[in-house]
């Protein structure tokens, strides 16, 4: 076996064994600092771990049995989706597994035909299409941004053959971050509905004061709800592997301002989360789309005019 | 042993004769008979040309394309003379007979034209009139496997939808012959490379979903039935065009000669290349022209399932991908790729505020259709790769769901996505057959991948970036309106319901699903035998060579082979996950003991998870409803804004390659 095969197995592995550990721990602080923010004491760090594990010891009680096989499915592809991003492949596929494991959630939800979860799931949905465009484009700007960003740039004239997948996104000369601050805007802007945040927390919140009930995820009870407690761990701590992938070079040192940029981003969304009030989806959609045309699609015409500019 | 040229003009002229028994047997039974008979013969016809290629003819032909002429080939040639100008008659007495004047114009121009250039025109070399390749066979196969499929769902479909709608005029006997005689023109269309005999095919295609259409004769019938004559017409005119050009300045009537020799070198090839583009525009029902395939859905459903996805459409999106690897050269390539790219975005936007299903199937025709187009205006080998396998599954998908959502709307009286609440308990395999169809449409192992994987992966390289966002918003767009719906149908429902639909039905349907899985089961073969050979030849063939250079194929083989094993790994990889994960979840969850409870209502679920109690303590009963979002997404805010920018495109379009704009780009 090769060196490179043994970092991607390791790095699999890894992400599978503490994703879980990570995720937990960066609820726990998002509940502590939230906490202070409100001016309470709140719970201890290691508390997301207690909950779940309560849950695994509860009698499992449902409204409609189909839905513990969708929620193993979309748990799958949560994991799935953040393996193959640590394991160094396509972009592409990764975002795609993502929206696959939405799929799943959304149908386990929608199994159970009530008034609460009926509302979370077409909310979901909403949610659902405001990320994918920003997800996508992503992608495809990591990918012209190899082009300019790698050895091309050094050499002006070579061209980097540009590339989707992780492993060679690492491996650049200049952080993404230089070429796509427009696709970074708009994926910490759905940041904020991926990690479920107000002001978009429309289909199931953290907070207690939802008005759906727990909305999407109602009727989930016991070990089912703990499989989507994890998937929400594993799914957080890919996500901000992808931003910290905006920061990350061939220059180890790059990957302290990597942790940085990461650090900066979480502690933002909970100061969002608990400065702001919930909006209606419409306000959601038209705002989502809004910010990824108008960053992620201005940034990514520059993307494709500046190769043409640099040869010259 | 019969060789291709035999096989080839037996499966135009059998589906005629067919077509004439069937018009005229009134008796219901011999005629569903005859039908079965005729389904079967065509699809039998159809895979013994398959075999014929795939085994004796393509080792010999290198792989490449054979030429051959019909038997009697002359009178074939009559025969197409002849049928033009009877098209234009009917089109007149008809248009005359329904005062829509004006359309018997177009006919006119267009038949005018060819009779013409055949009689006072300059003296043209004659063509090898026929061309069977690897892109031949797998339409003659989606034509006459999909096709006769559909054409046996609807003996028994007919019989259903005669029940139900004692208000129209029985004209079953005339129903079936037409869908006869379109499997006659489509099989014509795909092997022919006579330019004069595909605008003669082309025409009777439109001429006969024109008369499907129609079927009902209500108003509404005869208005969209005109709409799609004279839109389908207008593009015609393409062929007009291309015919006139191609007599006086490139002496063939060859349509590979035309587009292949001569779009780049000449101003007058890339006229050529625009007019034909135009002509699949209409056809394939693209942003200006999407109207007259959402009005399509008037007629009974089979025919909507035939025009969707076996023939009709397919046959625009066919020239297209014929045309591919010269359009990427060119900036009609580019417009091209924008009109399908636009075509995507705005009708998976219309798809959601619609909740009549064939409503949302017919906008998801039109987008996908879009997102073809798009790829075949790119023209690398990528997208053209994406391209016709979009265009496979399409066709067995959207084939499927047509089928089913006809066959729920004639058990439950209803198409309408919310009366379809929990399908999956009260019709199970009817949902079954729609959730395979919508998988396929949406999901992985195709839809999903092929949309979002492929296309982009493939565009991103291309230097038009307006599809880049088109296709991430479209892809958006397109996962809510298919999931939403899914919703509805895995939800929880009541008991069973009782299902009228017939054996034949099901037949179809199932065989339907049995071929979605084989081919997916063997997509490694068909990309690797079939595709890519095929677009190694095309991208070769493009510089006006007659034949393929043997060591060229070779080399361009091996450049693009990579792009084959990348694609298929992924593709492995999707189709396990996909397919593999819910059934090993779904076994290992099943022994797990649940206690079943009553979901959450405030306490006033009565107990069945459907009724709560009101405030005057009544039972009443609970709809969730979906969302459709008209303010946002309403016909009427996009419909009419996506045409006018349609029709702008096309102006483009023409003004392009009028001022030689167009040229290599």
């Amino acid at each position: 076996m090769q060196k490179a095969d043994i970092i991607k197995i390791v790095s699999i592995l890894a992400f599978i064994v503490l994703a879980p550990v990570l995720g937990g721990l960066l609820e726990g602080i998002d509940r502590k600092i939230s906490a202070r923010m409100q001016r309470r004491v709140g719970p201890k760090i290691t508390q997301p771990f207690y909950d779940v594990l309560k849950l695994f010891n509860k009698e499992y009680i449902s409204v409609n049995k189909k839905q513990l096989f969708l929620l193993l499915s979309h748990i799958f592809f949560v994991v799935f989706a953040g393996g193959l991003f640590f394991g160094g492949y396509d972009m592409l596929m990764v975002f795609l597994s993502l929206s696959t494991a939405s799929i799943f959630m959304i149908l386990a939800a929608s199994s159970t035909h009530t008034a609460y979860t009926g509302v979370g799931t077409v909310r979901e949905l909403v949610q659902m299409m405001c990320c994918e465009p920003a997800e996508l484009l992503v992608a495809v700007g990591f990918y012209l941004a190899s082009a300019v960003g790698g050895i091309h740039y050094a050499s002006l004239g070579l061209a980097n053959d540009p590339s989707f997948m992780v492993k060679d996104l690492i491996n650049v000369d200049k952080p993404a971050i230089m070429y796509m601050p427009g696709f970074f805007i708009a994926f910490v802007f759905i940041l904020t509905i991926k990690f479920r945040k107000s002001p978009f927390d429309l289909s199931t919140s953290h907070h207690a004061h939802q008005e759906v009930v727990k909305g999407l995820t109602a009727e989930f009870s016991g070990g089912a709800y703990a499989i989507t407690e994890i998937a929400e761990w594993y799914e957080e701590v890919m996500l901000l592997g992808v931003v910290a992938l905006f920061f990350v070079t061939n220059n180890p040192i790059s990957y302290i301002w990597a942790a940085l940029a990461v650090i900066i981003v979480f502690f933002l969304e909970i100061l969002i989360d608990n400065t702001s009030a919930r909006v209606k989806w419409d306000l959601m959609f038209k705002a989502s789309w809004g910010v990824i045309l108008a960053c992620a699609g201005t940034n990514l015409l520059v993307l494709e005019i500046l190769p043409q500019v640099l040869r010259h | 042993m019969i060789d291709m040229a035999h096989v080839v003009a037996l499966l135009i002229c059998v589906p005629l004769v067919f077509a004439v028994l069937i018009a005229i047997i009134p008796d219901d039974k011999i005629r569903g008979i005859i039908v079965y008979i005729g389904g079967i013969t065509v699809m039998a016809g159809a895979l013994y040309a398959a075999y014929l290629w795939l085994f004796k003819l393509s080792k010999a032909a290198n792989n490449t394309f054979i030429e051959f002429d019909l038997p009697f080939n002359k009178y074939f040639n009559y025969a197409t003379l002849i049928g033009d100008v009877v098209l234009m008659v009917v089109i007149i007495f008809l248009s005359f007979k329904h005062k829509k004047h004006i359309i018997c114009l177009l006919s006119l121009i267009q038949t005018a034209v060819v009779c013409w250039v055949e009689f006072k025109g300059p003296k043209v070399e004659e063509c090898v009139s026929m061309r069977f390749d690897n892109l031949t066979m797998i339409m003659v196969l989606i034509i006459g496997i999909i096709g006769s499929l559909i054409g046996i769902y609807a003996v028994g479909y007919m019989r259903g939808y005669h029940v139900h709608h004692k208000e129209f005029k029985d004209r079953r006997s005339f129903f079936f012959a037409m869908i006869f005689v379109f499997y006659a023109a489509m099989f014509g269309l795909v092997t022919t490379q006579n330019i004069m005999w595909l605008e003669f095919f082309w025409e009777t295609t439109s001429v006969c979903s024109f008369l499907l259409i129609g079927y009902t004769r209500t108003e509404e019938a005869i208005t969209n039935c005109f709409r799609a004559l004279w839109m389908n017409l207008l593009g015609g005119l393409g062929f007009a065009v291309v015919i006139i050009i191609s007599a006086y300045k490139f002496d063939t009537f060859n349509l590979h000669d035309i587009i292949n020799g001569n779009a780049l070198t000449s101003k007058y090839g890339l006229i050529c290349l625009a007019a034909l583009a135009f002509a699949a525009v209409s056809k394939t029902a693209l942003f200006p022209f999407s109207k007259w395939l959402l009005g399509a859905m008037v007629a009974p459903t089979p025919s909507s399932a035939l025009l969707h996805s076996a023939t009709m459409v397919k046959a625009g999106v066919y020239l297209l991908i014929r045309m591919s690897p010269v359009m990427g050269d060119t900036r009609v390539g580019t417009v091209i790729s924008i009109i399908g790219g636009f075509t995507f975005f705005a009708s998976s936007l219309l798809a959601i505020s619609q909740s009549d299903g064939k409503k949302v199937l017919a906008y998801s025709t039109i987008s996908n259709l879009g997102l073809m187009v798009a790829c075949t205006g790119v023209g690398n080998s990528e997208t053209m790769w994406a391209a016709i396998f979009l265009m496979v599954f399409h066709a067995v998908s959207k084939s499927m769901c047509f089928q089913s959502v006809g066959a729920i709307e004639n058990s439950t009286g209803s198409r309408d996505i919310e009366d379809m609440q929990g399908l999956m308990c009260r019709l199970p395999k009817l949902a079954l057959v729609l959730l395979i169809g919508m998988a396929g449409m949406y999901l992985a192992p195709f839809g999903m991948l092929i949309s979002k994987w492929a296309a982009l992966k493939s565009v991103v390289d291309s230097d038009v970036v307006f599809l880049v966002l088109f296709i991430a918003f479209g892809s958006a767009s397109t996962m809510f309106y298919w999931t939403k719906w899914m919703t509805k149908i895995v939800g929880n429902s009541e008991e069973r319901e009782k299902d009228v639909t017939q054996s034949n039905e099901y037949i179809s349907m199932f065989v339907h699903a049995l071929i979605a899985v084989c081919v997916v089961a063997s997509l490694p073969i068909i990309s690797k035998k079939l595709v890519l050979p095929y677009i190694v030849n095309a991208t070769i063939l493009k510089f006006g060579d007659i034949t393929v250079n043997p060591n060229m194929y070779k080399q361009f083989y091996t450049e693009l082979a990579p792009l084959n094993e990348g694609n298929l790994k992924v593709m492995v990889i999707m189709i396990a996950a996909v397919i593999i994960v819910p059934l090993f979840m779904y076994f290992i969850s099943r022994g797990a003991t649940s206690k079943n409870v009553v979901g959450y209502m405030n306490g006033i679920n009565t107990g069945d998870n459907r009724h709560f109690v009101d405030s005057f303590g009544n039972e009443k009963e609970l709809h969730v409803s979906n969302w459709y979002m008209e303010e946002f997404f309403g016909e009427k805010k996009i419909f009419v804004p996506a045409v006018l920018i349609g029709v702008i495109l096309c102006v483009i379009l023409i003004g392009v390659s009028l001022y030689g704009l167009g040229g290599v780009r």
